[in-house]
């Protein structure tokens, strides 16, 4: 009788500690959100974030970018070209690039470069008592620190998704058209004609909600990481695992809302 | 507590912080179990004990840091226990903390981090700023540092860089968390000589967290011995060790001989 009322006490805590830590993960986002929201404004510290999260992957994004179209254009070539189809490539390598590969591999770069260096650095300070620092200098360190790399994420995301799906078509029309030989004229007629708005919208706020996703969940464990070597490492590390499986889990939601 | 004089002057001092019955928590164990504390304004009042005994969960609960499960904080008149936000705010703009590792902002210089209060907090032009942040490096020796970052200075000049933080918006009161942990005797000696000049200079009333026994008792107007995270002695310095707890000899003794193990173990 003792083990089972143990056993359902284990379990009792166990709800508690999770509803608990979901509930501050959340207050975390929203806490962040209405300082971002409220004076004092800290666009300088936006427009840092925005170069570190934003411009300094623009390298590593335009270089994946490039070589996912390049695959799509010599996979795409291959496939269409056995049902004749080789006017449709560019349509394809589009609408891949842009509805779905731009926002998810764009994200996920930028995860592993500037989300892993986030939870790294905020987990850093928490360890050497910098964030105590703010708050005892009645500076608030959620305002000072989180907010402005949630809206540069916000920001940076859709910039980068876009040069992504632009590198990425025309990585896909260097190898499927130059190398392949597919028509040069229907490449870019099909992008134009079966392209809509709604398909580049759709990539978009994909991003969005990537950055937005990713800047919450890097800063959170950056922020709550314990106050050691090892706390910091492991923050890291979750960082990264948690924002790259929300990515892909978020991605099946927007897409069948989006479709 | 035994409570066992007034001040180091032996004249009374109005209290700028009353600590009293302070209880926290963490998960099963009590680390402050009934704190009851009085800061005399303008004096420094030195808070020692063994390691885990609650001295540093103390002075986040003065610093407002930390809020207690139960007890009372006033500082200058205002229970800060019952403040939100924007209240502890405005007390925390008449502190001036430094802590254990110095807790300087490593991507800034020292100029930036000494500036960091002023150009967060006030609306001081830039050049209002570099004139009292070089006035306040001259103060605390570093002269000539203001464009070395944290990690070029040696342990002793991030702590000195570090109180000219705390000292640049003029606080009333100042708080230092072990402030000459890793330090060498001479380095020691000399945070301890600057903690006293600042101190007479500025007025200020300061709280110190130490381990630094009998050494701290030099420049300490009144000490206050922590045990079991309660106050088990407090008065000068020369009342606490005429007091002959038999706690507190054991932790002296610990800390002569070096052996941490025995003061922790009271």
């Amino acid at each position: 009788m003792s083990r089972i009322v143990e056993l359902i006490e284990r379990l009792g805590a166990l709800v508690i500690d999770n509803v608990t830590a979901l509930g501050n993960f959340v207050l975390f986002l929203a806490t962040a959100l209405w300082c971002a929201a409220t004076p004092p404004y800290k666009l300088r510290l936006t427009i840092r974030q925005i170069r570190t999260i934003g411009a300094e992957s623009i390298v590593l994004v335009a270089l994946i970018g490039a070589f996912t179209g390049m695959v799509l254009g010599l996979q795409g070539y291959n496939t269409l070209s056995r049902f004749g189809s080789e006017g449709a490539l560019g349509t394809v390598v589009a609408l891949v690039l842009v509805r779905e590969l731009g926002p998810v591999l764009a994200a996920l770069m930028v995860t592993a470069r500037a989300g892993s260096a986030m939870a790294a650095e905020l987990g850093s300070m928490q360890a050497t008592e910098q964030v105590d620092a703010l708050a005892v200098m009645a500076i608030n360190p959620i305002q000072y620190l989180v907010s402005p790399r949630v809206i540069a994420g916000i920001i940076s995301f859709p910039l980068l998704t876009s040069i992504f799906d632009v590198i990425g078509i025309w990585g896909g029309y260097l190898i499927g058209v130059g190398l392949m030989g597919a028509p040069a004229g229907s490449y870019l007629n099909g992008i134009a004609q079966n392209m809509s708005g709604h398909d580049i919208m759709s990539g978009l706020y994909k991003a969005l909600v990537f950055g937005l996703v990713v800047m919450w969940v890097c800063c959170y464990k950056g922020y709550h990481a314990q106050r050691m070597a090892t706390g910091v490492s492991r923050a890291t590390t979750e960082a990264v695992v948690l924002s790259s499986v929300l990515i892909l889990a978020w991605d099946y939601f927007l897409t069948s809302i989006l479709l | 507590m035994a409570a066992v004089g007034q001040n180091g002057n032996g004249s009374v001092t109005s209290v700028a912080i009353e600590v009293r019955e302070l209880r926290h928590r963490f998960g099963r164990q009590q680390v402050l179990n009934g704190v009851d504390l009085d800061c005399q304004r303008g004096r420094i009042t030195t808070i020692v004990g063994p390691s885990g005994c609650g001295k540093t969960v103390l002075l986040k609960h003065l610093n407002l840091l930390l809020r207690a499960d139960s007890g009372r904080i006033v500082i200058d008149g205002v229970d800060v226990t019952r403040l939100r936000n924007r209240g502890l705010d405005e007390v925390r703009k008449e502190f001036g903390m430094l802590f254990q590792a110095g807790a300087l902002f490593d991507s800034m210089t020292v100029f930036d981090n000494v500036a960091f209060p002023l150009v967060e907090n006030t609306s001081m032009g830039r050049e209002e700023i570099a004139v009292k942040v070089r006035e306040m490096l001259a103060n605390v020796g570093l002269e000539g540092m203001e464009n070395k970052f944290p990690s070029e200075l040696s342990g002793g000049m991030q702590k000195r860089a570090a109180l000219a933080r705390a000292l640049i918006r003029n606080p009333k009161i100042l708080m230092l968390d072990e402030p000459t942990t890793g330090l060498d005797p001479t380095r020691t000696g000399s945070i301890h000589a600057l903690v006293r000049h600042s101190q007479q200079r500025f007025g200020l009333t300061v709280v110190m967290v130490s381990h630094d026994v009998p050494a701290v008792f030099e420049i300490s107007d009144r000490v206050a011995f922590m045990h079991e995270g309660r106050m088990k002695l407090t008065g000068t310095p020369a009342e606490v060790a005429a007091a002959n707890d038999e706690v507190f000899n054991r932790f002296l003794a610990g800390r002569a001989s070096g052996d941490e193990r025995d003061a922790a173990a009271l």
